[in-house]
């Protein structure tokens, strides 16, 4: 259900390098507000790193982000492309710090990033794994946020903390600890935390991969209702059911780069290009 | 005015002075010209003579010049000891003349030479000993000051005055059978005197009685609070020191994981030198090196700051181990949620880590439980001391030695208990069974 054309999300000549490697080759793509879009594709194509430069958890090397009312805008600013490679060969080495996300960022202009800083309390992220904080409870878990970063009333987080939870039908586990949900619930909690921060676009990457089966529907149901409610959603997944029934569009994408956006039944039955149909064909054998 | 007393090792009475952790030192220590150097020196109080002794079932040793070729003992930077530098001794230097009284009965040293008082007190009661050859030398002790101290310097001096010509100082020597001739010549007071050693026969008759197990118990009964201030004082300097080094570790684990460069190749190198070097010398270090720069501090503070600075180092590890066994996702989950990087470690990667650590930490508090004993070494009366004092006025050290040792045992106790507690009660990723059993 799309409610405006207003554009949510507008991704210019977006290109990514890991080291040598050229993760993302120029994506270009828009999503309007409301709109849900599944991203899919083989294992290592591209898209979760995708997904973690709209959040600036990766940073971007050239291009252009507008997510959420904020525009981000890299190029290669006279450097070499030498210099650049063994400055990111250099930061890879430091990914094995607990801290990584932050060492890029110290190297980028203050505008960028308060710029960066504030996108991240507007846009929410799931991850693939179970993340929750296990030292605290669930209330604490989806409470946390809000209150020390928006500096929200105590009270008045906690309120909207356990509506939060009973629109994930966890109301009655506020006082749960994290090792004592399962997978399911675990990742609806987590959907709340990120909706603590009242955010204008949901990321979720692969959100179903770590759950059992039985688990994946639970979760995938929360993300209808959200849609439903009108929020603008991108969603890395492999539930290609979930992908051709519930999303708005689906974007196919292949070594870097965006290969076929469109509607589910256009890209599921009737693909315009023979490498989408080869992917779906390869799925539905 | 009252005199509060402070114990200290002998070696170290002269530096504890200059120090201002006293401010008089008075202990047999002899006036020499060295030591004129450092401090001030009231008039003599005592003269005695140098006293060797062997074992009593040995008579080759009968003067200094049999000591050719043999092995020697005597108090550490005594007259004694550099009375025994002569080609051919080994020398062997002790913290106390009991300790190398000991090392002879167990068959490691061939003589000991020290101050006759300590060989009429130590020696002579003990069957396993005996006192041979002539007097050796002339020593007086003084009262020791500092050089600045000119008003106290002269008060002592008019009250020894005093002593000496009202005949109270004999008096006193005489009842503790410390008077012989070179006394009576210093005092110009060759009279007969009445007075009987009644102190000395005493203290005899108190040393012969107790042989029992059951005097023995008795004995420690009556030195209790000499065991009872050890664990006070080896309890309170350890639980100090480890709060130091649980907030001062967690700095600089801090520090070295997420400051600047150049901050953090300080901490870096503040663990690599701590761990580097022995806790002793640091010790030694802080207490007698520091107030030649100024930074006087007393034994109780550089006891905390030398063992909570030298365990900050190994929490500081401890720490960074914990830090980094948390899972990135969690980091990365803070930052999606638009928390700073100060915010993402305070809130979730700082209790994380901290929870993983406290057991392995409370398994170092009783480690530095037991390294505190080497505060003994800074003037602290730890429980250590206090075993190597009552050892070496009773030569005591197998019943004190058992006695301190499961002293150490009992208090370690709880802390073994806490640590266990801690083990499960901070795993963060604990199963819901395990939760359970808990609740049970």
């Amino acid at each position: 259900m799309i409610n405006s054309s207003e554009i949510m999300i507008d991704v210019q000549g977006l290109q990514k390098y890991f080291g040598e490697h050229h993760i993302i080759k120029g994506v270009s793509f828009q999503v309007r507000k409301g709109e849900l879009i599944s991203v899919i594709g083989r294992s290592g194509c591209g898209k979760t790193t995708l997904l973690r430069c709209l959040n600036c958890l990766e940073l971007f090397d050239i291009g252009g982000i507008f997510i959420a009312g904020i525009a981000l805008n890299r190029t290669l600013s006279g450097k070499s492309q030498e210099v650049d490679k063994s400055k990111s060969q250099k930061m890879l080495s430091k990914m094995a710090l607990p801290f990584m996300g932050f060492e890029k960022e110290k190297q980028l202009d203050e505008d960028f990033r308060i710029k960066a800083h504030t996108l991240r309390t507007r846009v929410g992220m799931l991850f693939q794994g179970l993340n929750l904080f296990p030292h605290l409870t669930v209330l604490e878990n989806v409470s946390l946020a809000p209150i020390i970063v928006k500096n929200e009333n105590k009270i008045d987080v906690h309120q909207k903390a356990k509506e939060l939870l009973k629109k994930v039908g966890l109301e009655q586990f506020t006082e749960r600890y994290p090792s004592q949900l399962s997978g399911g619930q675990a990742q609806r909690v987590a959907i709340a935390r990120a909706l603590s921060m009242s955010p204008q676009v949901m990321l979720y990457d692969e959100p179903t991969s770590a759950l059992d089966p039985e688990l994946v529907g639970e979760v995938l149901q929360v993300m209808k209702n959200l849609h439903d409610e009108g929020m603008t959603q991108v969603v890395v997944t492999h539930a290609l059911h979930f992908a051709q029934n519930a999303s708005d569009r689906v974007i196919y994408m292949e070594e870097g780069h965006i290969i076929e956006m469109d509607s589910p039944d256009v890209i599921f039955n009737h693909p315009k290009d023979e490498r989408t149909l080869k992917y779906i064909n390869i799925l539905k054998d | 005015m009252r005199a509060e007393f402070v114990q200290n090792q002998w070696d170290g009475l002269i530096p504890g002075l200059q120090n201002n952790n006293y401010d008089v030192a008075i202990n047999g220590i002899e006036i020499t010209d060295d030591r004129k150097q450092e401090v001030n020196f009231t008039d003599p109080y005592y003269l005695t003579y140098e006293q060797l002794i062997v074992n009593s079932n040995r008579d080759d040793i009968n003067c200094l010049s049999d000591l050719v070729g043999k092995k020697a003992g005597a108090l550490k930077s005594s007259l004694a000891e550099r009375i025994l530098q002569f080609p051919g001794v080994d020398v062997k230097t002790y913290d106390s003349e009991v300790a190398a009284m000991t090392d002879m009965a167990n068959g490691r040293l061939d003589a000991v030479l020290c101050d006759a008082p300590i060989a009429l007190y130590y020696a002579k009661p003990d069957p396993r000993f005996k006192l041979v050859g002539q007097p050796i030398g002339e020593i007086s002790y003084g009262i020791a000051v500092r050089k600045s101290d000119t008003q106290l310097h002269a008060k002592l001096n008019s009250a020894i005055n005093k002593l000496s010509t009202s005949g109270k100082l004999r008096e006193i020597l005489e009842r503790w059978n410390l008077w012989h001739y070179l006394m009576a010549v210093y005092l110009n007071d060759k009279g007969p005197s009445n007075i009987l050693p009644t102190k000395y026969d005493y203290y005899m008759t108190s040393l012969g009685k107790s042989k029992t197990f059951y005097d023995k118990l008795q004995r420690y009964w009556e030195f209790r609070s000499l065991f009872i201030w050890g664990i006070v004082n080896t309890l309170g300097v350890s639980i100090v020191a480890m709060i130091v080094a649980i907030i001062w570790g967690l700095f600089i684990a801090l520090t070295r994981l997420y400051a600047p460069k150049p901050f953090s190749r300080l901490a870096v190198l503040y663990i690599e030198l701590i761990r580097g070097t022995p806790l002793l010398i640091q010790l030694y270090f802080i207490y007698y090196a520091l107030p030649n720069i100024g930074i006087s501090m007393s034994p109780f503070l550089a006891a905390v700051i030398g063992l909570g600075l030298n365990y900050a180092a190994y929490e500081a590890e401890n720490y960074r181990a914990g830090l980094f066994s948390v899972p990135r996702g969690q980091m990365e989950a803070a930052v999606a949620l638009g928390m700073s990087r100060n915010q993402s470690l305070r809130h979730i990667i700082v209790p994380q880590g901290i929870r993983l650590v406290i057991p392995p930490m409370t398994n170092d508090f009783i480690s530095l439980l037991k390294d505190s004993s080497l505060i003994a070494v800074i003037t602290m009366n730890d429980l250590t001391k206090a075993y190597f004092q009552f050892a070496t006025t009773y030569f005591d050290f197998l019943g004190a030695g058992v006695l301190v040792a499961i002293l150490y045992l009992i208090i370690g106790l709880p802390f073994v208990k806490l640590a266990k507690y801690a083990e499960v009660k901070f795993s963060t990723f604990r199963t819901r069974e395990e939760e359970n059993r808990m609740k049970l």
